[in-house]
């Protein structure tokens, strides 16, 4: 009756392989690593970056253990600190010889050391927290209202001339919080406003107020416009924070939303606060200009002579170009950049959209200047650069505004990435900061992984002088839990934090319990008077019931933890609920497994390995050893 | 080795009535601690910016406090943190300060008094954060106490999983007391740790409740005070060993998790004395309160798996 049948020991074994092979690259430890990342969204890392990197190295006689290109950039494993130093400086000096003008980021990192077979096969080592291996974490607000307001202005103002289009008389536009008021002197031009806005402006809910001579016509935004406004402003806040954080040359910057309002910018590595802060809260501005292509003009400033009121900038794909100083329309016009395509020619383009009074005058623009060009500009740390340069054609009004030609589809996104992430859509604010040291980080893994070790070594004696065989049993089952639990960490890439630390171990001192109820259930029968084969039987059978109610209130807790926890309280309960699941798996049928396996095949067993098994019966010593 | 040898189920409903009176007061000490001392709450809950310094040497504290002084900062706490080279200091949420660079003013402020610290670690939290946090902790615990009621009313019946919850929120409070008492601060992770208590010590009235269930079913004549003796008698011996395991690696974070776990620990470590204290002998008394009785569990006529057991043969 002890015996399983063969899948069940091929599951056994299938999942401690499992275990094994997804605990492995924990050992190997990390080494030095160079990692090439591009600093503009233009710009693609691919084959070409890893062939200029391998021969850079080359060609300057350092040493590697591997190239690897990932969707992070081009990464070189290095042998040595050393090394990794001076191929972080060659490899700067190849890739960025602008110093001012980084085209990559080129960084310092840590690559595991796990043989290729591993990394194959998906087995990295667990990713490790900031308390763990220190840097920089900003919980950013994103003020919503901000952006809602920001959007009012604009419709306000888009009302104005819409109306004025329509020649409907209004008393007067204005914003109030988050309505917008416009006043009518009588009911008849109210009631044609009203159908105009209804065809014009889908996002806008519209209800009558006032009475006599002073009547309005209240506008809020609709519910699924303020939504759409939010996760708008929410993701083109965090593709700016991705331009910017490349320039801070981190390997692995995690930017990512949580909640509704709120980012999360975690920047392992990093120690200076100070110029993280500066980068992320740093405003960029799109500026459109005319270009000046007076002939011979551009051979001039090149040679140091720039015409009165022009800028010399260099576009994208080299070409110099002319600009003037005047600003025609700054990116406060701009609503929306989107890549699509051209609806005649089919060639990849890119629509923008301009708020009503961009449209007039981009309309004014256009209509002066057919055959010119015009430089659409991105100002940043007051340093410009000019994104794209088209030639005007004709005359545009109603501000939606296509750029296409010469351009693949990639481009086309790209540049709208570039003209949205201009700016920010909505203002942030940082509400929370941690920064911890590199060598306290160490300190933290240390602790943590010594006071799991003298725990589990603790336990481990005691349960093995307490039960003997069992006892053994039950360690190895526990031995197991440890295996599973840092394999899954491993596999999830969940991450793992000074709190996660804590809750592998008290997962493990939590663990045992099921075995303890297991042996002494095994104890009490045999006690009773089973046999040693109807013990074990009886004894697993009737403790599961008790393991797995004490264990689901156990993963109750750990579910609410996780619901509601945030920052180390829900690092502590993702491994606290995963522990809980793999102490079900191991100490239920990973130890019954060993169990059948010493005591199941044999036909007769006269005692069980269990200690001694104290009877009220006979006082002296009946024991079962 | 086996540690219990007990004979006879040990009367322990004959004194259910001293464990309620000595838990009661223990409770009402715990609220009243609660209420006047207050709970020292962490930067995390109360907003504000925590600094770690590590200093080759031991570390002035005094220094620290006057550099810091003369630099304008007031309403600051500076203490040792887990060695006499190691420093923390807590500053308030001000309004005007600008919190992107009070770091490194901090270290300015330092370089005259006190040099040769390196900054370890900083943590700004805004005030709204702060909030947050305490309302999610408290919609946690609501979450874990009426998942745990719920379940175990599913499992077991009404009785047991009011008095298991009544029984282990008893526990919590007490934990709360003494971080109150002592004025230990409580944080975050302490309050992992808490909820992590409530869901292990939940368990082990399970234990015991599974045992009265299965001693109802199985032995009859035997009266209600009489099943559960019987119950927590047959698994007092798990229930030492159990935690003491526990306990063995919660006392190993204890003695090496360093400071960040040393409070997390010490709640666990009160959790584990008194969820033992109280899921068997506060539990078990208010479930005999309020009325449990064989009928209970004989009532459905799913008698199929309890009778084998019997050894009933009809």
């Amino acid at each position: 009756m002890n015996r399983y049948p063969l899948w069940k020991y091929v599951t056994v074994a299938l999942a401690l392989l499992f275990g094994l092979v997804y605990t492995l690259p924990n050992f190997f430890g990390e080494s030095p690593a160079v990692q090439v990342s591009s600093a503009k969204a233009t710009l693609k890392v691919d084959d070409r970056t890893r062939e200029r990197v391998a021969s850079a190295l080359q060609t300057a006689g350092i040493e590697n253990s591997g190239i690897f290109l990932d969707s992070n950039g081009v990464k070189v494993r290095l042998l040595t600190t050393d090394t990794q130093l001076q191929a972080k400086d060659l490899l700067e000096k190849q890739f960025n010889p602008d110093h001012d003008n980084p085209q990559y980021v080129v960084a310092l990192n840590l690559l595991s050391s796990s043989p290729r077979w591993l990394t194959s096969l998906h087995a990295l080592p667990m990713y490790l927290g900031l308390d763990l291996r220190g840097g920089v974490h900003f919980l950013l607000q994103v003020d919503m209202k901000g952006a809602l307001t920001k959007r009012l202005d604009a419709i306000s103002g888009d009302l104005r001339s819409l109306l004025r289009d329509k020649t409907i008389r209004h008393a007067g536009i204005t914003r109030e919080g988050e309505r917008v008021l416009i006043r009518f002197r009588d009911n008849e031009t109210r009631n044609k406003a009203r159908i105009v806005l209804e065809d014009n402006q889908s996002d806008l809910l519209l209800a009558d107020q006032g009475e006599g001579d002073d009547l309005k016509l209240v506008a809020t935004l609709k519910p699924e416009a303020i939504k759409r406004i939010q996760e708008f402003a929410i993701k083109q806040n965090m593709t700016t924070l991705h331009n910017r954080i490349n320039e801070l040359g981190v390997a692995e910057p995690v930017i990512a939303q949580q909640g509704a309002d709120r980012i999360v910018v975690q920047l392992p590595g990093v120690q200076d606060t100070a110029k993280a802060k500066d980068i992320l809260g740093r405003t960029a501005t799109l500026e459109i200009r005319m270009v000046d292509d007076t002939p011979g003009a551009v051979e001039a400033a090149q040679a140091g002579q720039a015409p009165f009121g022009t800028e010399l900038y260099i576009e994208r794909g080299a070409m110099p170009l002319l600009v003037k100083k005047q600003v025609v329309l700054t990116g406060d016009r701009l609503t929306d950049a989107q890549p699509g395509f051209d609806n005649q020619t089919q060639e990849p383009a890119v629509h923008l959209t301009l708020d009503s009074a961009g449209a007039r005058i981009f309309k004014d623009i256009t209509r002066d200047n057919v055959g010119k060009r015009m430089a659409i500009v991105l100002v940043e740390k007051g340093k410009g650069e000019v994104v794209t340069a088209p030639v005007i054609r004709a005359e545009i009004g109603g501000g939606r505004v296509q750029i296409s030609g010469r351009m693949s589809s990639m481009e086309a996104n790209d540049t709208a990435l570039l003209l949205r992430a201009g700016s920010l859509a909505a203002p942030m604010e940082i509400i929370e900061e941690r920064t911890i040291g590199p060598s306290l980080g160490a300190e933290n893994i240390r602790k943590g992984f010594q006071s799991t070790m003298w725990g589990f070594a603790a336990i481990a004696v005691f349960m093995i002088a307490y039960y003997s065989l069992f006892g053994l049993v039950s360690v190895i089952a526990l031995a197991a839990n440890l295996l599973f639990l840092v394999a899954l960490l491993s596999l999830l890439q969940a991450t793992l934090t000074l709190p996660g630390i804590a809750a592998i171990a008290l997962a493990l001192g939590m663990a045992i319990d099921a075995n303890v109820l297991i042996n002494e259930r095994i104890r009490e029968e045999l006690r009773n008077g089973s046999t040693p084969q109807a013990a074990i039987h009886t004894g697993y059978e009737r403790a599961f019931g008790t393991i797995l109610d004490s264990n689901i209130t156990t993963l109750i807790a750990g579910i609410a933890l996780l619901i509601f926890g945030s920052g180390p309280v829900r690092g502590f309960a993702v491994v606290h609920c995963l522990g809980i699941l793999t102490s079900l798996f191991s100490a239920v049928v990973v130890s019954r497994a060993l169990i059948n396996l010493i005591y199941g095949r044999r036909r007769k067993v006269e005692s069980l390995a269990i200690g001694q098994v104290w009877k009220p019966g006979n006082a002296g010593n009946a024991a079962a050893t | 080795m086996e540690f219990f040898r007990i004979r006879k189920d040990i009367p322990f409903m004959r004194h259910a009535l001293v464990f309620n009176v000595i838990s009661l007061l223990t409770f009402l000490l715990a609220v009243f601690f609660l209420f006047s001392r207050g709970l020292h709450l962490s930067v995390e809950f109360t907003g504000g910016t925590l600094i770690e310094l590590n200093y080759a040497q031991a570390a002035n504290l005094e220094k620290v406090r006057d550099g810091l002084a003369k630099a304008g900062y007031t309403d600051l706490a500076v203490q040792n943190f887990g060695s006499s080279r190691d420093v923390l200091i807590r500053l308030p949420l001000k309004a005007e300060q600008n919190t992107a660079k009070i770091g490194e003013s901090v270290m300015q402020a330092l370089a005259a008094e006190a040099p040769g610290a390196t900054l370890r670690r900083v943590e700004f939290v805004g005030p709204q954060v702060g909030r947050e946090l305490a309302e999610n902790g408290a919609l946690a615990l609501l979450l874990v106490v009426v998942g745990i009621v719920l379940y175990l009313a599913f499992r077991f019946e009404w009785r047991f999983s009011v008095s298991a919850i009544i029984a282990n929120l008893h526990d919590v409070i007490i934990i709360l007391g003494f971080f109150a008492f002592f004025q230990w601060e409580f944080s975050l992770s302490v309050l992992a740790a808490v909820l992590a208590v409530l869901g292990y010590s939940v368990n082990e009235s399970v234990v015991v409740f599974d045992r009265v269930r299965e001693t109802f079913r199985k032995a009859r004549g035997l009266t209600t005070p009489q099943v559960l003796d019987h119950a927590i008698t047959s698994t007092i011996s798990r229930t030492i060993i159990t935690h003491g395991s526990t306990q063995m690696m919660v006392l190993s974070m204890l003695l090496f998790g360093g400071e960040t776990l040393y409070y997390f620990a010490l709640a666990l470590t009160i959790g584990i004395c008194f969820g033992i204290y109280s899921s068997v002998l506060v539990a078990s008394p208010l479930v005999m309160w309020l009325g449990v009785s064989r009928e209970q569990f004989i009532r459905p006529k799913k008698q199929v798996e309890g009778a084998n057991a019997d050894g009933a043969v009809v």
